[in-house]
């Protein structure tokens, strides 16, 4: 294990990254994401693609929930006035 | 504890739970996050922590309420001066200006440590400097050389032109052409590479997350609340 990190660290080149650091990336990223399918989180391979696929649409709807609430947060702002402000603020700090 | 203190309830909660369900996610699997390489520096427990503890959250909010309410004295000051705006049009500049006042926050909270934070922030100065795009160069995945000579009957040796195009690893498999779409998806990570790509995509990701909750209960609380404070 450790040689392999100093192996890596050593290389600088961008294609030079083993593929096990890739996967433990993959695999990071796929514990990230909703588990709509596996429920029993299947403890072998998953597939790379099928990740990042998930990861795509994931970020893609959650950057369309954060544009959906903040319009809204748009429209309430406008309506609010200073002392509700005040009010919001005294309750965060 | 919690019942004591009444106001930030709605952030309170929601954070304790989801810190306590991906504690045991993340405690489940700790040999994948020691695997890491120097390189990668982030751990899986580490960024989790960072975008899931109180403090962060607290800070987060705190900034997303300066954030806001300068947007809010922005548009309002821009109302007295031009009444001419029309509501719908300005509702959706203003809907987008507070997407990037939160984006802007989101990014602050992150401390500089992140690719794609930096490059929130930077856009936004870049923004208003933009020139002309720079032409994308186009990159044949396959590698052709050709070279042919012909003979005398051509007229003395033609050579046909190689065309030595750049290796592109990113284009080659599927998987590839997958993480640049998802270079492209995470602020500033279009030419990155691979691991770099998918360290930040999994901080963005935590990041959003930690976004969409902030915003969500900072709506609950603007929409709840009718009566005038006391």
């Amino acid at each position: 294990m450790s040689s392999r990190r100093s192996r890596s660290s050593r290389q600088t080149g961008a294609s030079m990254i083993s593929e096990d650091q890739i996967n433990d990336l993959v695999l990071q990223l796929h514990r990230l994401l909703p588990e709509l399918g596996n429920n029993n989180r299947r403890s072998g391979k998953v597939s790379a693609s099928k990740v990042l696929q998930e990861t795509c649409t994931y970020i893609r709807n959650l950057n369309k929930e954060v544009d959906d609430l903040s319009e809204r947060l748009s429209q309430l702002l406008e309506s609010t006035d200073s002392a509700q402000a005040a009010l919001i603020r005294s309750l965060l700090m | 504890m919690a019942d004591t203190e009444q106001p930030p309830t709605n952030l309170n909660r929601s954070s304790t739970a989801l810190v306590r369900r991906k504690k045991s996610l993340s405690a489940s699997s700790p040999s994948s996050s020691r695997g890491n390489a120097a390189s990668v520096s982030t751990g899986d427990g580490e960024s989790h922590a960072r975008w899931r503890s109180e403090k962060q959250h607290r800070n987060y909010s705190a900034k997303l309420i300066q954030a806001l309410k300068q947007v809010r004295r922005g548009s309002s000051s821009t109302f007295s001066a031009a009444a001419t705006s029309p509501p719908p049009m300005a509702a959706q500049k203003r809907g987008k200006a507070v997407r990037e006042a939160a984006d802007r926050a989101l990014a602050v909270s992150a401390r500089g440590r992140t690719l794609w934070s930096r490059a929130i922030l930077a856009n936004r100065i870049k923004l208003k400097f933009r020139k002309h795009k720079r032409p994308r160069r186009t990159v044949i995945p396959a590698v052709t050389t050709v070279v042919a000579v012909t003979g005398a009957s051509s007229g003395g040796g033609r050579k046909r032109r190689v065309s030595v195009v750049r290796l592109n690893k990113k284009s080659l498999p599927t998987v590839n052409r997958k993480i640049s779409v998802l270079g492209r998806l995470v602020p500033g990570c279009k030419k990155e590479s691979v691991p770099v790509i998918l360290e930040e995509a999994t901080d963005y990701i935590q990041a959003l997350e930690m976004q969409v909750r902030a915003m969500k209960s900072l709506v609950e609380l603007l929409s709840g609340s009718a009566p005038p404070p006391i």
